[in-house]
């Protein structure tokens, strides 16, 4: 309840329409993006003109399906890939062509990229020991960090001693000690299993809040995704579908595609219009004044506090309804049954044609 | 446990018997003959057991020794220097692989001829050049040299394998900490490479001491350690020769297993570090 009322209060300006017009605007935000393009030696686009401002200390995820240029973004961002076109802002500082180290950027790797003959504090302690600080002070340094992240137990542990999760914190304690402006996760949770998974979401949420920094996550989990984001940004063929918060996202999905890719919603064309409605919307029973469609129960997935029902229309569409566990089992619908899934006209999204 | 194993398996574990038979046999017949007593000849039945053609080996002018004492040194010399210069130009040359630049294909290609090319012609070559150019082959330069045109092919081949298998992310995590091109090869790249580097460096040892055909012309006075055993074998008179060849083994195998135990005391000492601060 208490992260709905968060959602409300914050509605973050993430549009994506060029560059801030003056100084004091562009203040409000760590991270601009000026159209900017990749274009590959072949002549492949892997993204294509976007812009987008991330605001000051906000957890911005960018979601997309594999090879639509998130991680591309990403490391053109911390400088590891070059900019084809366009302009990267951090802080207001034009980074285009700066070298890595000198973006305020740091990259959390999605291998982790921990070095694999140091220690757990001499990979945290590594860019104070690039900087010429004394072995007693970086430690000491290095340990304060590992603190951060809960490791200071495990300091001494080589990488190959650590589970990934382990791997994971060490990793993000050596991107925090070089006091980034903005850090940079590369899809920093898909190697871990499920249950840390969500662990660990919620710990980088609390490292975030607690420095009061940007983090820019890429991944192609939607839960993940709504789960942590104030700005998400979706994306497809190098481009950006839509920026929001989480919220507008999900409730007012830009188009086709985002509707589809952030799923829990069905995408109905009738009349040669586009819509969508959320499956949590739809109901199987008639209802007066309502719209509705006939369709065959195709499968039934139990998932706790809800079931989730898929459907084929008569016109051959898939759709989902997800119902209570309470109304689903008052009359559970059988595989093969003919059912009538109905919704109201004012929970109906209209989306432009992706 | 318990199922059948296939015909095959046993046909297979025949020829690998027969593979061990024919590298080893012959060897051990050399180690054996070594041991020849006073009166024994060149060839079986051992004539007694005795010692006495190592005595003669490390006698002054010891009968059928020859030079291959200086030839000895001559071979050690230029294997290490051979050795280290295939470490740091095979190093080198792997490393420029990591990006691509104009004419990579070229260097990449010529290294493979080199190993193509018969070494003899390689080296009859070599000599010719100098002979055009008015020079007189000497070790330190054409000897050397004749001998890179083998170990380095071979050097670069060994770093694609390493590099081929060193995650790029290390070295951008390494740029992305800060560090100079210079910092990231010394702290990041050489130590993670550092066992396979050792093996470059074994790999230009042996294939400098035991080369001959790219040498031989070029290496002025003074025969290596092949070239006189050649010459040696040519004029063979005496088992003295097969304790040479014990010695020579028990040399290298020494090497080798040295190299080994440095490597693997490199690998341990991270093991050591870990122990003396527990957690």
């Amino acid at each position: 309840m208490k992260i709905d009322v968060d959602f409300n209060s914050k509605k973050v300006a993430a549009d994506t329409d060029g560059p801030a017009a003056s100084p004091e605007a562009a203040m409000k935000y760590d991270v601009e993006m000026v159209s900017v393009s990749k274009v590959y030696d072949g002549g492949a686009k892997a993204v294509d003109e976007i812009s987008l401002r991330i605001p000051k200390a906000s957890y911005c995820c960018l979601l997309g399906p594999s090879g639509c240029g998130k991680t591309t973004t990403l490391r053109m961002m911390a400088g590891h890939e070059t900019v084809s076109d366009g302009d990267i802002l951090i802080h207001n500082r034009n980074i285009t062509d700066a070298p890595p180290a000198e973006r305020g950027t740091s990259m959390m790797f999605q291998s982790y990229a921990l070095f694999p003959h140091l220690s757990a504090l001499d990979n945290v302690a590594f860019s104070l020991k690039l900087k010429g600080v004394k072995k007693a002070e970086r430690h000491a340094q290095a340990m304060e960090y590992l603190t951060l992240v809960q490791m200071e137990a495990l300091a001494h542990r080589m990488p190959g001693q650590l589970s990934g999760g382990q791997q994971q914190r060490v990793a993000l304690a050596r991107s925090l000690i070089t006091r980034p402006k903005v850090l940079l996760l590369d899809e920093p949770l898909s190697a871990l299993d499920p249950f840390l998974r969500v662990m660990m979401r919620t710990e980088l949420k609390r490292i975030q809040t607690e420095l009061g920094i940007t983090f820019v996550h890429v991944t192609h989990s939607q839960e993940e995704a709504l789960a942590l984001s104030d700005v998400m940004v979706v994306m497809n063929g190098g481009k950006i579908m839509q920026a929001g918060t989480a919220r507008e996202v999900f409730e007012t999905p830009g188009n086709s595609f985002v509707a589809k890719f952030i799923g829990g919603h069905n995408v109905i064309e009738r009349d040669g219009k586009t819509f969508s409605i959320r499956a949590d919307k739809c109901r199987l029973i008639e209802s007066a004044g309502g719209q509705q469609m006939v369709a065959t129960v195709t499968t039934v997935e139990y998932q706790g506090s809800q079931v989730r029902i898929n459907l084929r229309s008569d016109s051959g569409q898939d759709l989902t309804t997800l119902l209570s566990d309470t109304r689903y089992f008052d009359d559970p619908p059988k595989r093969g049954e003919r059912v009538i899934m109905s919704w109201l006209a004012e929970d109906e999204w209209p989306l432009a044609a992706a | 446990m318990g199922k059948r194993r296939p015909v095959s398996y046993y046909l297979l574990s025949l020829f690998f018997a027969a593979f061990l038979l024919f590298l080893y046999g012959p060897m051990i017949c050399v180690y054996l003959l070594s041991f020849q007593g006073p009166e024994g000849g060149m060839s079986f039945p051992m004539r007694g057991f005795s010692t006495v053609w190592f005595e003669t080996l490390f006698k002054p002018g010891g009968r059928g020794v020859g030079d291959i004492h200086n030839s000895f040194f001559r071979s050690m010399r230029m294997a290490a220097i051979v050795a280290v210069l295939t470490m740091l130009i095979g190093v080198a040359a792997g490393m420029s692989f990591r990006r691509r630049y104009p004419g990579a294909n070229f260097v990449f290609y010529s290294a493979i001829t080199s190993m193509v090319v018969p070494g003899i012609l390689v080296g009859f070559g070599i000599s010719l050049a100098l002979n055009v150019l008015g020079l007189r082959p000497d070790w330190w330069y054409s000897g050397i040299g004749a001998q890179l045109t083998w170990s380095l092919p071979f050097a670069l081949l060994i770093m694609f394998i390493i590099m081929g298998r060193f995650d790029r992310s290390y070295e951008e995590a390494a740029t992305d900490l800060g560090a100079t091109s210079r910092q990231r090869f010394q702290y990041v790249i050489l130590p993670l490479i550092l066992p396979g580097i050792i093996g470059i460096m074994m790999a230009g040892f042996t294939s400098s001491y035991e080369e001959a055909a790219r040498g031989a012309l070029n290496i002025g006075t003074g025969n290596t350690m092949p070239m006189e055993l050649t010459a040696l074998l040519g004029a063979a008179t005496t088992p003295v020769m097969f304790a040479i060849g014990t010695l020579t083994t028990l040399f290298m195998f020494v090497t080798v297993i040295g190299t080994l135990l440095i490597t693997m005391s490199l690998a341990r000492r991270r093991q050591l570090r870990l122990v003396a601060q527990p957690a």
